[in-house]
């Protein structure tokens, strides 16, 4: 597993930086993705949601775009376990609500404005995700 | 319709942007997560590549006073480290560690029409949903933040 891709990682990277600037200058929002999806969901869901749509369906049609351009999208490799899955999603939805953002709105949005907060945030997922991955798949200190 | 059109363009290079960068497949996330394993740091290099971008275009954004689609710039305003921010960045970190997905990848990987991914997805909807629901019939939890909750957030 450890074939790094600095170059495609850094142009991936910036681009999704362009994204998120570009959706501040023009509309005024955080790229945010839990933030986004989120406010089409009820029972609190947001008044605008034409824009947030847009941008999900952007995000979904992306890979066809890619794949036209010789950058196909990679199937996605995933446990087979359905429970494991139920429970993770479970657990990203409930932790991005009560956090207030993801790895986009607090790691990319939130560090880009130096917002303490989203700094803080940032870290704690990232440990605890480091530490998840090191019990699941090394058993240390579980 | 400007409003919608420029959501779908952020959104597509958004998209383009994880595909590219190689974050759309969980093992690679998990092969930068396993930093005890064969530590892959790729995920490292996306979030410089994203930060460099993004903080030159929110100072940009920012000299500019307004955006150019709407009155004013919805900047976050929440300044406190609280137990909802610890509590559920930790619960987030959690589910990230077990598959390997973030929303963003998540919402993309859908275009594969794998059912492990829809069934991801529609956790993570009904993760969000039970959390809305809850805080609303505990107001003492949160209350702050709820009236806020979709402009408010951080992200």
């Amino acid at each position: 597993m450890s074939n790094l891709t600095p170059i495609s990682g850094l142009i991936g990277g910036a681009l999704i930086g362009l994204a998120s600037a570009l959706l501040m200058a023009l509309t005024g929002r955080i790229a945010g993705i839990s933030g986004i999806f989120g406010g089409l969901l009820p029972p609190a869901s947001a008044g605008d949601k034409g824009w947030r749509l847009a941008f999900i369906a952007g995000l979904i049609v992306a890979p066809l775009l890619t794949g036209l351009a010789g950058y196909p999208l990679p199937a996605p490799q995933m446990p087979a376990s359905w429970l494991l899955i139920v429970a993770a999603g479970l657990l990203v939805g409930v932790g991005t609500r009560v956090g207030g953002g993801c790895t986009s709105g607090h790691g990319v949005c939130g560090i880009a404005r130096l917002s303490a907060r989203s700094i803080a945030a940032t870290a704690i997922f990232m440990a605890v995700a480091i530490a998840t991955v090191a019990i699941m798949r090394h058993g240390i200190g579980g | 319709m400007p409003f919608a059109i420029a959501g779908f363009g952020c959104g597509l290079i958004f998209g383009i942007g994880l595909v590219i960068s190689g974050m759309t497949q969980p093992a690679k996330v998990l092969g930068f997560l396993d930093v005890f394993g064969a530590w892959d740091a790729t995920l490292a290099f996306v979030m410089a590549g994203a930060l460099a971008v993004s903080s030159i275009g929110y100072a940009l954004a920012r000299r500019r006073g307004r955006p150019l689609l709407a009155p004013a710039h919805l900047w976050p305003t929440r300044k406190d480290i609280d137990a909802q921010l610890v509590i559920g960045a930790a619960l987030f970190g959690i589910g990230w560690g077990l598959v390997g997905l973030c929303p963003g990848p998540a919402l993309v990987n859908l275009a594969s029409l794998s059912p492990a991914i829809a069934l991801f997805v529609a956790s993570m909807a009904a993760g969000m949903i039970a959390q809305d629901i809850w805080r609303r019939r505990a107001p003492s939890v949160g209350e702050v933040e709820d009236a806020a909750l979709a402009t408010g957030a951080d992200g």
